[in-house]
């Protein structure tokens, strides 16, 4: 047997003895998008996106959230491409619902202006470091924080 | 102060939109909890402030990351229509009404987000445990 075969059958057997399961789960995914096939993909993503939008209008943002796993799981790009384009994808969605929202009187002057300029001194930042600080630990603090967030939300909606 | 509060939510916002992470997610209820803003005047400065910020972030962008612009005029076209039509909608809902909707979407969003992004690093874990053994053997 050569070395390559033998390596070979190591990480198959390797693969059965570690992780049975998440392996089994991989390909099933994986298996499920094959069989959508090119067309099936888009069609998918078009559905998908009208979601994007209705999160984009509806509660001004999060759609972003919704963007990235549409780029990478159903059209295959790569994390940081993906977030690249998920901000490009956004722009438009936020311009006109942002218009819609301005004339439906709801942009309060001063203090839309203060925040707006906090945001663009953020996103310079965020653009800058997210190479070092795109790691899963932070993932997991962000997704914490939403969710606490929507618990806070909750509470002093119903909690007087 | 309150000016001070209002960039600084602002900063912490755009750190994380800018990262590709929709910081309109935190940045909404840091401004509807912490600075009693309404719910719809949120929405309405999270939308607006993303707006310059994501055009300097796509011009810095394109230069360092590259931009795949197939998938987001695929995605982007069909959101438009609706991101059109539910922008209309909110006329019709109460500030309330759309802040426990959305304080639902969020706790969703990060639950499913969560799982996912747990589940990733247990494959990852499983795949060096499997090139260690694999490595000693």
């Amino acid at each position: 047997m050569s070395n390559k075969e033998h390596t070979i059958q190591r990480q198959q057997s390797c693969d059965r003895d570690f992780s049975k399961m998440s392996y089994k789960m991989l390909q099933k995914e994986k298996k499920g998008l094959d069989k959508l096939g090119k067309k099936g993909r888009i069609i998918l993503t078009v559905i998908a996106s009208l979601f994007v939008g209705v999160a984009n209008g509806l509660f001004g943002g999060g759609g972003g959230m919704l963007v990235i796993p549409i780029f990478t799981i159903l059209l295959g790009l790569e994390e940081k491409l993906a977030h690249s384009s998920a901000i490009l994808t956004i722009l438009p969605l936020s311009l006109v619902s942002g218009i819609v929202y301005i004339a439906q009187g709801n942009f309060t002057i001063p203090d839309g202006l203060w925040v707006g300029g906090g945001v663009i001194i953020g996103g310079l930042i965020g653009t800058f470091v997210m190479k070092k600080l795109s790691n899963n630990v932070l993932k997991i603090v962000f997704y914490t924080l939403m969710i606490v967030a929507g618990v806070s939300t909750l509470v002093k909606n119903f909690g007087g | 102060m309150q000016i001070f509060l209002l960039i600084l939510a602002g900063v912490v916002g755009g750190i994380i939109g800018g990262m590709g992470m929709g910081g309109g997610t935190l940045l909404i209820p840091i401004l509807t909890i912490f600075l009693d803003v309404q719910q719809k005047n949120a929405q309405a400065i999270n939308l607006v402030a993303f707006i310059p910020m994501a055009i300097i972030v796509t011009v810095i962008n394109i230069k360092r990351k590259g931009i795949d612009y197939k998938s987001v005029l695929l995605v982007a076209t069909p959101a438009l229509v609706t991101s059109i039509i539910s922008a209309l909608l909110v006329k019709k809902i109460s500030s309330k009404t759309l802040s426990i909707g959305f304080a639902v979407f969020l706790i969703i969003l990060g639950v499913v987000m969560m799982i996912d992004t747990l589940r990733k690093c247990i494959y990852a874990y499983m795949r060096k445990c499997r090139d260690e053994y694999i490595a000693n053997d």
